[in-house]
């Protein structure tokens, strides 16, 4: 039987693998910023394991990464209003979101040898 | 039972997450990371962190779900002509395959964990009782890292100098958001009368049990925020205009005076945002109740987003 630490310590780690899957294929910049905040999570979730490892002196957790992690939500979420503001104000100034370079055809893609 | 409850939340968290990322709709992905928030909330306190929990609840879930829902609303148009640049099957195998090692470095990482973990806990308990403050987390956010905390508040204070700042120039100085518009009989306007009392009393408790239990500030702004929110989505309250003076002094006073305390520790306690022996406490107690207006507004005016008319 696994503890609890340890058990949402690997799911933390399958949290952040999901996400930087997403974040590398999604071509949409609003699933990226999506994508990158299921990253965060992981992350914290995965402090947070490591955390209520350190519990000791009748606390649940160590409270100085804890207290940490609370900065990063903070942080995280900031991080992510300015990104989703920028997406909008390039959908007003170019009425689209797309991220690829000059949208060529993909046959052309294709065409271009590697090494280059 | 506690065991099968954690397997439950674990594998419940890691299919929704899995769901924000293939789900085909923007809309329902987003729905799923507002509920995959929401269950993260239960792993938090699994894992015994019920401050942590109370944050991500109210910002991790909350606020940052309500942003990505109306930027997808907004973003829909675009949704098809960005679908069509899904990539190939090669991509998506190296993605796989990347995605594979990081998950695998890092379960290596949490089963080589050293034991016993490190930890600061008996250093914050042979120290809290100079801070007067009986919650742990609160003596370190306040404390011995205060640091973090000030940079914190102005990173939010600087992101929402961000956002205005993508405001069009003619713009500049207006107010953020449209105008809301909503029937004044419906329910939306009714529970934008009825919840704010209840909600600010609430915000206000989650900040004041916050010295010595799970609570804080940061958690009852947010509280604080969603209840003007409300009231500005029913079209009860504008969003002010960026450029009123009153506003952009709430936003600085609860900075100015953390960095106020700070550099008189200086002068008094031999540090940069040192306390003086005794009176911890109530400096501590200033420096919050200076801090939660100006997070509230921050916050709520992060959500409003750039100014989007001219101030009248």
């Amino acid at each position: 039987m696994t503890d609890a630490p340890t058990l949402y310590g690997l799911c933390a780690a399958a949290l952040v693998g999901v996400g930087v899957y997403g974040f590398i294929v999604n071509p949409q910049p609003l699933r990226k910023i999506l994508a990158f905040n299921v990253v965060g999570s992981g992350v914290f979730v995965l402090f947070g394991a490591i955390a209520h490892r350190g519990a000791g002196s009748g606390w649940g957790g160590d409270p100085v990464p804890q207290a940490l992690l609370i900065t990063g939500i903070v942080v995280a979420f900031s991080a992510t209003a300015l990104a989703v503001t920028l997406l909008l104000r390039l959908a007003d100034e170019a009425d689209s979101v797309s991220l690829a370079s000059d949208t060529p055809a993909p046959a052309e893609t294709d065409a271009i040898p590697h090494g280059r | 039972m506690i065991a099968a409850l954690n397997w439950g939340i674990a594998l419940l968290v890691l299919g929704l997450a899995i769901w924000t990322i293939v789900a085909r709709d923007t809309f329902a992905a987003i729905v799923g990371f507002v509920a995959y928030g929401l269950l993260l909330t239960l792993a938090w306190v699994a894992l015994r962190g019920v401050d942590v929990a109370l944050t991500e609840a109210a910002i991790g879930g909350g606020l940052t779900g309500v942003l990505l829902i109306r930027a997808a609303a907004k973003l829909r148009r675009t949704e098809a002509a960005s679908n069509a640049e899904h990539p190939g099957v090669p991509t998506r195998v190296a993605a796989a395959l990347v995605a594979a090692c990081v998950t695998a470095a890092l379960a290596v990482a949490v089963l080589a964990l050293p034991d016993p973990a490190p930890t600061l806990a008996p250093e914050t308990a042979a120290n809290i009782a100079a801070t007067g403050v009986g919650n742990p987390i609160t003596a370190v956010l306040l404390a011995f890292r205060a640091m973090d905390t000030l940079l914190e508040a102005i990173v939010v204070l600087f992101a929402l100098i961000g956002v205005w700042s993508l405001a069009p120039d003619r713009l500049w100085g207006g107010h953020p958001g449209p105008r809301h518009q909503a029937d004044p009989n419906g329910v939306l306007a009714f529970l934008a009368r009825l919840l704010p009392p209840i909600g600010i009393i609430v915000g206000v408790y989650i900040f004041w049990i916050g010295a010595d239990l799970p609570g804080g500030k940061f958690q009852g702004a947010t509280i604080l925020a969603a209840m003007w929110l409300l009231a500005m989505m029913a079209g009860l309250a504008d969003t002010p205009p960026v450029s009123r003076t009153w506003l952009r002094l709430a936003l600085i006073a609860g900075p100015v005076v953390f960095i106020a305390i700070g550099a008189a520790g200086v002068a008094f306690a031999g540090a940069f945002l040192g306390y003086p022996d005794g009176l911890a406490k109530p400096l501590i107690k200033v420096i919050e109740w200076a801090l939660l207006p100006s997070l509230a507004v921050m916050l709520a005016l992060i959500m409003a987003g750039a100014p989007e008319r001219t101030a009248r």
